[in-house]
């Protein structure tokens, strides 16, 4: 059908989610093998891909599912019990179906197949004698397809249907079967009411009626029973096929057979039944599944990420349009304009912040990928890693979430091979014999807070000295804070690993990272105690699209101040600037703080200001001025990114179009902060 | 005026595939991603008809057709149950629990229709 491939895009969209549910959980189950609801959820996941996968072509994939599916429903039988090798092969197995679905990455995928020893690898796992044979799905529809074709002359049938007593509380009225019989052909039906009990005794929802019916037809033996698919098991039917010639009126009634009107039923065609006859069930075995706790779904509507791109794109051109329309009534200043322009900035705002949540996505999405990455990695290294997760349900933007993925497994490879050691290292230290990651997220302020700490050995600050010395990127005799020691971790071609793994340690990691973090406007962290552990802090905002922004001019030039770093304001008077040996320090209510003045960093020329303002932002600690002309003002700030040429430009993250049409640049606070403290090391 | 059909299944492509052959041929749909989220729409809502999957989280569509076979105004209500041939005692106990009739996955949207048709009157 025509819509078979907009079908098999949607299996595939799905089956990548329930993929990777299925590592979530299966790592969830190595960790808590009591926890039955989660191999009830492993097992519904699996059956979901399988039944989808049948349904939509993908009929290896059903038929390799089918046989984890079988170790499952042992497994959740408490047959089969839990183990690494089922943890391994189930991993195993996922992997494979990625690859059945998707290929794997242009590589022959015939030599990526190795269903055969996955399955070897599953059915050893079943107790004896119980190995999964080949699925029958895939041969049961044909069979049912095709009509019974060796029935070409119509021929005349006996069928006696004596419905069970409780058909009608399950739905099926027996009305429907006798008319579905004579659509097949012309039909002599004789209801027998021999059985309906006396008026005192009837019960309206049991049937006591049976009925004998002549069929004449060329529908065949198999397209008659079809008919009864639903009721073979529990009602009473015989279907027996007449010697040609008889006498097809019934012949033993109480009642006057009721005679069908030749014109009711013209000879139809085999209705085709999608039903595949089962074999004789088993009578009622068990109990039913319990009701299932675990809600992951509520009403929620799936919509095309691009069309999310698209609308946020268009809110951006109505932001910018909004302010040339506030602009525009600031100017002419008639109450007619102003009133209804200030209501839109409302609606727009509200509307901003209705379409970015839209975009917002829990951040989980992204951690459970990394208990694979924990489990695998120290898996290989023998080391034993458990990965803590907290805050998963902290949003983030979801061009955010996408970019984040990179810098964290970076981070959190790095805990694994550099932070955490061996068994056997640890328990010498007095340390558990297993090791944690904590991965947390939470929300501070404008601003979400992502965390991996490790209860590791600790980044040892002499390896980073005499490392830094070596590469001559500080002086030996240099004096640093932790932090900026720290710091050094993240500049390009810096590695301390004695010895490069697989894994990490190539020195391509603490610097790729930082930069991708810059790149989301974030920041990076490092904290760390030795023979305690190390915490990496990323910082990120909330959003990528519209910040609110607070306006400031130098000159001509107006720059936007991303608003949730800006704490305060002050005046700067011109003989508070003098007579500080160069040194660009205010003092705030008895603080020092640096400032950078913008009329320097861009080079503006033009008249200085008598008084100028100090905007001071406040970023990861740090307290910054920002010395400007004018304040103009909070300003809902599109952000457009800079092309490539401007990409190294550290002290601005973007650009936004004003409403007169000029550009204002964004100031990367993280960026400023990075160079005062590099203008305040070489003082 | 066409007859309301509510299926409930976990698979948004199921449910895709199901709702688009269902519209095609005349019926309204109301789609259900769980047994509970069924049985809220159907009491809220009513239907003439249930297709429902069996594997779904949060309530499954055993659960479900035992829910709505104890309500009277659904007593007679017909229910056709999704399965998998892996599920042979599954069909019984469905039967046990009120289902008029089932579909075995995979099938043609030509069968799913004829299903339908047949204990829709």
């Amino acid at each position: 059908m025509s819509n078979s491939n907009q079908f098999a895009a949607t299996f595939l969209q799905e089956a990548g989610e329930q993929l990777a549910l299925i590592e979530e959980i299966i790592l969830d189950v190595e960790q808590n093998p009591q926890d039955d609801e989660s191999i009830n959820r492993l097992f519904r996941v699996f059956h979901t891909i399988k039944g989808s996968g049948a349904m939509f072509g993908f009929d290896q994939v059903a038929g390799f599912t089918h046989h984890i599916e079988n170790v499952l429903d042992k497994v959740r039988n408490h047959l089969v019990p839990i183990s690494k090798e089922l943890v391994n092969v189930i991993l195993a197995s996922k992997d494979q179906i990625s690859r059945m679905l998707w290929g794997s990455d242009g590589r022959d995928v015939a030599q990526e197949d190795f269903r055969p020893q996955l399955i070897a690898r599953l059915n050893a796992l079943l107790p004896q004698g119980n190995a999964s044979s080949q699925p029958v799905t895939a041969t049961a529809a044909p069979e049912q397809a095709a009509p019974t074709a060796a029935s070409a002359a119509p021929a005349a049938y006996r069928i006696l249907f004596s419905p069970e007593p409780g058909i009608l509380a399950r739905g099926l009225d027996p009305a429907s079967l006798i008319a579905d019989l004579r659509a097949l052909g012309p039909c002599v039906i004789v209801a027998k009411t021999d059985a309906v009990p006396p008026l005192d005794q009837l019960k309206p929802d049991q049937c006591a009626l049976s009925w004998e019916v002549t069929l004449t037809s060329d529908c065949g033996m198999d397209a008659i029973r079809d008919v009864f698919i639903f009721v073979q098991d529990d009602s009473k039917i015989v279907v027996e096929a007449l010697p040609p010639h008889e006498d097809s009126v019934g012949t033993s009634s109480a009642v006057a057979p009721v005679k069908a009107s030749p014109d009711q039923i013209p000879a139809a065609s085999t209705p085709s039944f999608s039903v595949v006859k089962g074999g004789k069930a088993s009578p009622a075995s068990g109990k039913s599944s319990a009701v299932h706790k675990n809600s992951s779904t509520d009403g929620s509507v799936r919509v095309p990420s691009e069309r999310l791109d698209r609308l946020v794109n268009l809110l951006g051109e109505l932001v910018i349009n909004q302010s040339r329309l506030a602009q525009v009534a600031s100017r002419l200043d008639t109450p007619e304009l102003s009133a209804p322009t200030e209501d839109l900035e409302r609606l727009v705002s509200e509307f901003r912040d209705i379409v970015l949540g839209i975009r917002m996505m829990p951040i989980g999405t992204t951690f459970s990928r990394f208990k694979r990455l924990v489990h695998d990695l120290s898996d290989e290294l023998g080391k034993e890693i458990d990965l803590i997760t907290e805050g998963a349900e902290t949003e983030l933007d979801k061009t955010v979430i996408d970019q984040l993925g990179d810098p964290l497994v970076h981070l959190i490879r790095n805990s694994i091979d550099h932070g955490i050691s061996k068994p056997e290292e640890r328990i010498e230290k007095g340390k558990p014999r297993h090791g944690t990651i904590r991965l947390s997220a939470s929300h501070e302020g404008a601003h979400v807070a992502i965390r991996i700490e490790d209860d590791g050995k600790g980044i040892d600050k002499e390896a980073v000295r005499a490392k830094a010395i070596e590469k001559k990127l500080i002086s030996p005799d240099a004096v640093l804070s932790d932090r900026e020691l720290f710091n050094l971790i993240f500049l390009p071609g810096f590695s301390t690993a004695k010895a490069v793994t697989s894994v990490s340690g190539r020195g391509v990691g603490m610097d790729v990272v930082k930069r991708q973090i810059d790149a989301l406007r974030g920041s990076v962290e490092v904290s760390s105690a030795p023979g305690q552990g190390t915490s990496i802090t990323l910082t990120l905002p909330l959003t990528l699209a519209i910040i609110d922004g607070l306006l400031v001019e130098v000159n001509r030039e107006q720059f936007i101040i991303p608003m949730a770093m800006v704490t305060e304001n002050v005046e700067l008077a011109a003989n508070q600037r003098a007579g500080r040996n160069g040194r660009n320090l205010l003092v705030v209510r008895g603080e020092q703080i640096p400032y950078l003045r913008l009329r320097e960093i861009f080079s503006i020329t033009g008249s200085e200001q008598d008084v100028e303002r100090v905007v001071i932002v406040n970023y990861c600690g740090n307290r910054v001025g920002l010395v400007v002309d004018r304040v103009l003002g909070s300003h809902q700030t599109v952000i457009q990114s800079l092309g490539r040429l401007y990409q190294t430009i550290e002290v601005a993250s973007g650009a936004t179009i004003m409403g007169d049409g000029r550009v204002a640049l964004i100031l990367d606070v993280p960026g400023l902060v990075h160079y005062t403290d590099t203008a305040r090391l070489a003082a | 005026m066409s007859k309301k059909i509510m299926t409930a299944d976990d698979s948004a492509s199921m449910r895709q595939m199901i709702g688009f052959t269902l519209k095609e041929a005349g019926y309204d749909i109301v789609e259900a991603e769980h047994g509970k989220d069924a049985l809220d729409k159907l009491t809220a809502g009513g239907a003439d008809m249930l297709i429902t999957d069996l594997n779904m989280p949060v309530m499954d569509g055993l659960e479900l057709i035992r829910q709505v076979r104890a309500l009277p105004q659904f007593k007679y209500i017909p229910i056709v149950m999704l399965t998998t041939e892996s599920q042979g005692d599954k069909k019984q106990e469905g039967k046990n629990a009120g289902a008029t009739g089932w579909i075995v996955k995979p099938f043609t949207p030509e069968q799913l229709v004829g299903v339908v048709k047949k204990v829709l009157h």
